[in-house]
């Protein structure tokens, strides 16, 4: 199946027509945060501050990039692990952030904070930094400068190639698509018990 | 060398992903390998890192014991190498100084890891690799029972590799250390990273061992980034030591596809 093209900030209809497994191009405006801007971000909240910028029908990437050489626009960008910021997800998703991109699961908590307010979950190929960067069109700080790499960015991007994870349904990729190849099952859930996460 | 490391993918590797492509059956499978080699591609012309975690630098240094190392100290002028290499090469400075109130490190991506061992002969061999966190945060170890047997240290290696799942950016290098002490063990999985892809070990019962879990776990179903698929490891490594009669610690130690080693020998 070729791949969808969706421009972001999502419209409603492109939100709720994509599918756990589907390949996409992304385009449009994004946002990256990652650990210590998402930190800051619930700091602002408890306090009853605003956010930086308004979130509501935006999409975050969850990344670090690597400072641009001279002549480029970003350094490498792949996406960093998202598990880390699920403590802050739904709280950012009830006040409407649509989209995320990053890389590797999501909490049950956030699955269900997404399928309650509508959002996708998208994940970009980790380890591919610096074929993203090629997609990579503008890049401008919007909020935490002094953060350097983790400050909050805004990015105009053409064609950014990711697949949905999670859909507005709850539907999880990492899950269906691991069952369509799997062959060794034994004892694996033996062990995994005994080890914390 | 930390610069090289980060803009150029080895020929093991890449060579690992032209033949994992050509047995890939899951198309998402199919086109992520093929991004994964065009990033390398990418990488390697415009010198640029492959991977926006340029990790940490990890060192294994084999001093030759007839080998004097003269004008200061070997782990300075290894981090001052890191600094100036990470610095001037546009690499990302991912070090924090305190791992609690998480305080960045003044000495930009430094200090490194560094592990010296002492050996025959007057030869310095300095083994580098920069180590993604993605990968090295889904590592574990344990201390089984010896009645475990091997069931079990199959058993254990394969529920980390599935409880990894797409975080430690498959397709994964595994490195496992089996015997030792607590420390020892995690250091010899580190170790078996640094041997390149397709490289067995020189155990025959070892070298079988590596076959068959790399098998069972391309059969798990992971596949590259965790969508599903037969290309979860590009190669497993295994490391043994001799170990205590109550202990059996084993450590499985995960490498991602930005498998980053070089070498230089003085
Ligand atoms: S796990 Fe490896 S490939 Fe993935 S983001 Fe980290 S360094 Fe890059």
């Amino acid at each position: 199946m070729p791949a969808l093209h969706i421009t972001n900030p999502i419209s409603e209809q492109d939100l709720l027509k994509l599918r756990a497994g589907d390949r996409v191009l992304l385009n449009g405006t994004i946002y990256t945060a990652r650990d210590a801007a998402h930190k800051r971000m619930a700091e602002s909240l408890q306090k009853g501050e605003a956010l930086p910028f308004d979130i509501a029908g935006q999409t975050i990437y969850y990344v670090g990039p690597t400072p641009a050489k001279p002549g480029q626009v970003i350094g490498s960008a792949g996406p960093t692990t998202s598990g880390r910021m699920d403590k802050y997800t739904p709280a950012l998703l009830d006040l409407g952030l649509k989209g995320m991109i990053g890389k590797g699961y999501r909490s049950e908590e956030v699955i269900e904070s997404m399928k309650k307010n509508q959002a996708v979950y998208f994940a970009a190929i980790g380890g591919s930094g610096a074929l993203i960067a090629k997609s990579i069109k503008s890049m401008e700080v919007m909020a935490y400068g002094d953060l350097g790499p983790e400050a909050i960015y805004k990015l105009t991007i053409k064609d950014f190639p990711a697949v949905v994870i999670i859909d507005s349904e709850g539907n999880d990729w990492y899950k269906i698509g691991k069952q369509q190849f799997q062959e060794q099952t034994r004892n694996v859930e033996k062990f995994s018990s005994r080890i914390s996460e | 060398m930390c610069r090289e490391a980060n803009f150029e993918l080895g020929q093991d590797v890449v060579e690992a992903f032209q033949s994992a492509l050509k047995k890939e059956t899951s198309e998402t499978g199919k086109d992520i390998l093929e991004q994964l080699i065009l990033n390398a591609d990418i990488a390697r012309s415009e010198r640029v890192p492959m991977c926006q975690d340029t990790g940490v630098s990890v060192f294994i240094v084999e001093v030759g014991q007839d080998c004097h190392i003269a004008g200061g100290s070997i782990y300075d002028a290894i981090n001052e190498g890191v600094k100036k290499g990470y610095e001037e090469g546009y690499l990302r400075h991912s070090i924090v100084d305190h791992p609690i109130t998480r305080e960045k490190s003044k000495g930009y991506n430094t200090p490194s890891i560094i592990h010296i061992e002492l050996v025959p002969g007057d030869e310095l061999v300095i083994h580098m690799s920069a180590k993604g966190g993605g990968s090295e945060n889904m590592s574990a170890l344990k201390m089984l029972k010896p009645a475990d047997g091997l069931e079990g240290i199959k058993d254990y290696i394969l529920s980390i590799v599935a409880q990894a799942g797409p975080n430690a950016c498959p397709p994964l290098v595994v490195g496992v250390g089996i015997g030792g002490n607590f420390e020892r063990c995690a250091y010899l999985a580190k170790k078996s990273l640094f041997r390149p892809i397709g490289h067995r070990s020189d155990r025959p019962e070892i070298s079988e061992l590596e076959t068959e879990l790399m098998e069972k776990i391309n059969q798990l179903g992971i596949g590259p980034q965790g969508m599903g698929g037969n290309t979860t490891a590009l190669d497993v490594k295994i490391e043994i030591e001799p170990c205590h009669i109550a202990a059996l610690p084993v450590a499985v130690n995960l490498n991602c596809h930005a498998s980053r080693h070089k070498e230089v020998r003085i």
